[in-house]
């Protein structure tokens, strides 16, 4: 079961985590990425993600499908917000559920490391002198490479 | 008739989110050739491959990728979300 969703209202992670909980999956994992304060050692208000609509759900969806096959869950739940989001609140949540916890665990980093380098979303910083797009970084390339092999 | 898109970087330096274009161009490498042709911001973006990402119908693809008529092809810059 997959449950894909981009939205520009603020992303409520406890009850995202609670809905995901009472399907009872035995091993649940979370990751939540969130707004830092700094932004290139920059203090920033927050960012504003553009998307590609269209593209983007059928990106995530993608990403999902290939996740679901690689290994045995019972669920993977893939949030993104756009628009602007202010610094502490959540901008993504990736949920993968399993019988056990090392599916759960590894499916979880491949959706993130996925999302990072094939979903269409572009980060630009709020700042009080303006701001500016966030750069790529060579790292998460590399974090989606190690997959490709396995 | 293509329909291109352009977002994020690419779409304020260029001034241009949307555009229909009647073009000969069989690839996506062929297309980017034409777009750097205009000069200015356009040869900046469009003269080099790297640091370009394409999406021909809501998919990622190589500059080695076929145009069809209708297509919908997308330009921008690395990805940086989640």
């Amino acid at each position: 079961m997959r449950h894909i969703r981009v939205q520009m209202t603020p992303l409520d992670v406890r009850a995202e985590l609670e809905r995901a909980q009472t399907r009872g999956p035995g091993a649940l994992v979370s990751f939540v990425g969130q707004v830092r304060e700094l932004e290139a050692g920059e203090p920033i208000l927050g960012l504003h993600l553009e998307h590609y609509p269209g593209m983007t759900e059928r990106a995530l969806e993608a990403i999902a499908d290939e996740a679901l096959k690689r290994w045995p869950l019972t669920e993977v739940v893939l949030i993104h917000r756009y628009g602007d989001i202010p610094v502490g609140e959540a901008i993504v949540l990736v949920l993968s559920a399993s019988s056990h916890r090392r599916a759960a665990f590894e499916a979880c980093e491949f959706l993130m490391d996925y999302l990072k380098t094939e979903a269409p979303f572009w980060k630009k910083t709020l700042s009080a002198t303006g701001g500016h797009w966030v750069e790529a970084k060579a790292s998460d390339d590399a974090a989606r490479q190690r997959w490709e092999s396995t | 008739m293509l329909t291109l898109r352009y977002f994020a970087r690419f779409r304020e330096t260029l001034q241009c989110e949307e555009e229909r274009l009647e073009s000969d161009a069989k690839t996506v490498a062929a297309l980017m050739k034409e777009l750097a042709e205009r000069g200015g911001a356009w040869a900046q973006i469009f003269s080099e491959q790297s640091g370009v990402r394409v999406a021909r119908n809501h998919e990622m693809v190589s500059f080695s990728t076929c145009l069809e008529a209708e297509d919908e092809i997308a330009f921008f810059p690395p990805v940086t979300g989640g």
